[in-house]
């Protein structure tokens, strides 16, 4: 059991073009730290040197943005998704 | 008294009414704010007359003088606002307009007169910000009035909006709207969180596609300065993204309770729905919710009557917040 990640078109070059990604990890920090171990490169897109998101990346967790929801340390539920976006001026669809 | 001496005076003082028949929990009540009553049809006929009005007090624009240009990125209503306030006072309107907005705003754009210059669809909102930057730089002798980064924008939703709300349901518990510019988020959000401590205010962020897609990096991002210079972060609650398939589902649920919207007021009463499903049982709660424009234009999308994975995948490709 664990969540998925969900990898935008931007970020595919750093995973290999995976798509859907499965990662354990209780909580959002977990869930990248084990990304950015499989995937090296992808790091430096999702987290600033100080382990903060970077401020153009938005997270969710089921559709939730969670820098409202603890930021890194949002939890993270078995069988949750977890999108990544870029942040873009509302609008494009 | 019923009795206007301008169009202009017709903008703002919107209704709101309950629309709770959708709300998941009969403790929470939803209210809808109908701002699609504007005489240009949307919630930007606020910013826009805000906009014009801030310009013309500093200066930047002169009511009466002949050949002054106005340029503006939009993927529609904040466009077709500013180019009736445009018509009403004399100035010329050139609209940076991604190719891929639905055809009813292209043609209201013209409609009043309005001067379109078109940005790649594939490049979005992003795009047409960009574009109209670098026209901006090129053009100094043209008025850049730019939504996203102008303090009237959310100044407007602080001195009308906020208060009409508080004023007509000053029961609110929460604030649910879309994130496009955050103008309106930021100003209704100020104004309600200063004079009702307490209340929670929730983004809707619309669903990305197939401009997100076309993104080279995370670096082309954007994060509108008006969200930024009023510490958006720490003025939202939460934020919540709805997918297009949800945002049309609602836009059509919305016809339950007679109303006949947009498909960006689809997607933030999905959002209010949520917002709603979250409140404790044992609590009593109270969402506002914007509905931005009513549904005319977007009938072009077949939103009410076609099949709706088809609708849904042609909302992939236009631009509705």
């Amino acid at each position: 059991m664990a969540a998925v990640v969900r990898i935008p078109t931007v970020l595919r070059p750093a995973t290999g073009g995976a798509t859907l990604v499965s990662v354990e990890g209780s909580t959002i920090g977990d869930v990248l730290e084990s990304l950015t171990t499989t995937y090296p490169a992808i790091r430096g897109q999702l987290l600033n040197e100080d382990g903060t998101l970077h401020r153009f990346l938005n997270v969710y967790v089921n559709d939730d943005d969670v820098r409202y929801l603890g930021g890194v340390d949002a939890p993270v539920a078995d069988d949750d998704e977890i999108t990544l976006l870029p942040a873009v001026a509302g609008g494009a669809h | 008294m019923a009795r206007y001496g301008s169009v202009l005076d017709l903008i703002g003082e919107t209704p709101v009414v309950d629309v709770s028949e959708l709300s998941p929990s009969p403790h929470v009540k939803i209210w809808a704010k109908l701002e699609g009553r504007n005489p240009a049809g949307s919630v930007k006929d606020r910013v826009a007359l805000s906009l014009v009005n801030a310009a013309e007090r500093d200066g930047r624009l002169v009511p009466g003088r002949a050949g002054q240009v106005l340029l503006e990125p939009s993927s529609g209503n904040t466009g077709i606002a500013l180019a009736m306030v445009c018509r009403l006072r004399g100035y010329h309107l050139k609209v940076v307009l991604p190719t891929n907005v639905s055809p009813e705003r292209r043609q209201l754009l013209l409609a009043w007169g309005a001067e379109i210059i078109e940005s790649p669809g594939s490049e979005g909102s992003n795009g047409a910000v960009r574009l109209a930057q670098r026209l901006a730089g090129e053009h100094p002798e043209w008025t850049f009035l730019y939504q996203y980064a102008n303090p009237a924008n959310p100044a407007a939703h602080y001195t009308t909006t906020g208060p009409e709300i508080l004023r007509d349901v000053p029961e609110i518990t929460h604030f649910v709207a879309g994130l496009g510019t955050s103008g309106t988020l930021m100003g209704v959000g100020r104004y309600l969180k200063e004079n009702k401590p307490g209340v929670q205010v929730w983004a809707v962020e619309p669903p990305s596609g197939e401009m997100v897609d076309g993104l080279r990096s995370l670096e082309d991002g954007y994060i509108p300065p008006v969200f930024t210079d009023n510490d958006g972060a720490a003025l939202l609650d939460r934020k919540v993204v709805v997918r297009p398939r949800e945002s049309i589902e609602w836009t059509r649920r919305m016809t339950d309770v007679g109303l006949f919207v947009g498909i960006s007021s689809g997607a933030i009463m999905a959002g209010a729905v949520k917002c709603a499903a979250l409140v404790p049982p044992e609590e009593t709660a109270t969402i506002v919710s914007i509905v931005c424009d009513d549904g005319w234009k977007y009938l072009s999308t077949g939103a009410w009557s076609d099949d709706i994975d088809d609708v849904v995948e042609r909302a992939r490709r236009i631009i509705y917040f």
